[in-house]
């Protein structure tokens, strides 16, 4: 039930804010200051889901085979690797550090 | 002049077809997570925006609040409404149609629609993204989490990794400046360090103070000027 919850929340959230935009006259939201914060603010979200998913087991932190796994993603952005292949790396090196028992 | 209507229609349907795709992805982390396929299913259909299905799933698996898991969600969802106010000048849509077009209003469809030098083609290049993509995403969404289920342990196959390589990717192109990087390592630091004592889902929440944070330090070395100029913030800073 409560994962239901979380959906329906976020759907209806996620869809008033795109129609938001396109409703909105377009002087509403242009202020400098507020368009620097709407560009920030998924940085500072991604950057910190990022680091948790990479660390995080429950409530502590730890270094485990996810962590070879992003690096190994991190390196294939800076090779400008496709998306699909970025992914692809880091669930790979994952599995093979695991296997090897890491 | 323009370009010709199948130029626009293959960038499209290069973007829409590859991002489309990774929908497996998502299926596979959302089924893993320990939402059933209704659920998964669900998500793609209904929020249809990437970050925030994989930070919703993130949250619930370990556990936090719906509500909180929720914000976290909704707040990634917020740089959608810029797309929107961008896309509505350039696609200059009847009101009635634009409750239809809203689902469409993520990263990927505003950066090929943005690309396009008339409105014929920003029209063209919005609709085949969107419409690709969001078959795609759902069709692949569905794979992925019959095929969670049908292997079990997802963590085994390395796809508990597949979240993070998500996100590490759509940030990846943000990091432009000094600014953002300064966003992003207060942001990893208040994340993890705030992890053992708050919540879970909570910290997330907090790290996303590090953009006013990083803005309002950034504007008063700046003297009490206005921080940065005008802001480069229209382009779509997920393309990939």
């Amino acid at each position: 039930m409560n994962v239901w919850i979380a959906i329906i929340a976020t759907a209806v959230g996620c869809y008033a804010v795109k129609l938001a935009g396109l409703l909105v006259p377009a002087g509403a939201l242009e202020r400098p200051l507020v368009r620097r914060l709407a560009a920030l603010l998924p940085v500072a979200l991604l950057a910190a889901l990022t680091a948790q998913q990479t660390f995080a087991d429950g409530q502590a932190l730890v270094v485990d085979a996810r962590a070879a796994g992003v690096a190994a993603a991190a390196v294939a952005l800076v090779l400008r690797a496709p998306f699909l292949v970025v992914v692809a790396a880091a669930v790979l090196v994952t599995a093979g550090v695991r296997a090897l028992g890491g | 002049m323009g370009k010709p209507d199948a130029a626009v229609v293959r960038d499209a349907l290069g973007v829409g077809v590859a991002v489309g795709l990774s929908g497996f992805a998502f299926g596979v982390t959302s089924a893993g997570s320990g939402l059933t396929l209704a659920q998964t299913c669900a998500l793609s259909l209904l929020v249809f925006t990437g970050a925030s299905q994989f930070a919703l799933v993130g949250a619930l698996a370990v556990g936090g609040n719906p509500l909180t898991a929720a914000a976290g969600a909704f707040f990634l969802g917020v740089r959608n409404a810029f797309y929107g106010l961008r896309l509505s000048q350039l696609l200059a849509l009847p009101r009635a149609v634009r409750p239809f077009a809203a689902q469409w209003v993520i990263d990927e469809t505003t950066a090929v629609a943005l690309a396009q030098p008339t409105r014929r083609g920003v029209r063209i290049g919005f609709t085949v993204t969107g419409l690709t993509l969001y078959v795609l995403w759902n069709l692949t969404t569905l794979l992925g989490a019959l095929g969670a289920e049908a292997i079990g342990d997802t963590a085994a196959w390395g796809l508990d990794a597949a979240g993070p390589a998500v996100f590490l990717a759509l940030l990846a192109p943000m990091l432009k400046s000094t600014t953002e990087r300064t966003v992003a390592g207060v942001a990893v630091l208040l994340g993890l360090g705030l992890l053992p004592v708050l919540p879970a889902g909570v910290p997330v929440l907090v790290a996303a103070l590090a953009a006013p944070l990083v803005l309002w330090a950034g504007g008063r070395r700046a003297g009490g000027a206005a921080p940065d100029g005008p802001a480069p913030a229209d382009g779509a800073e997920g393309e990939r």
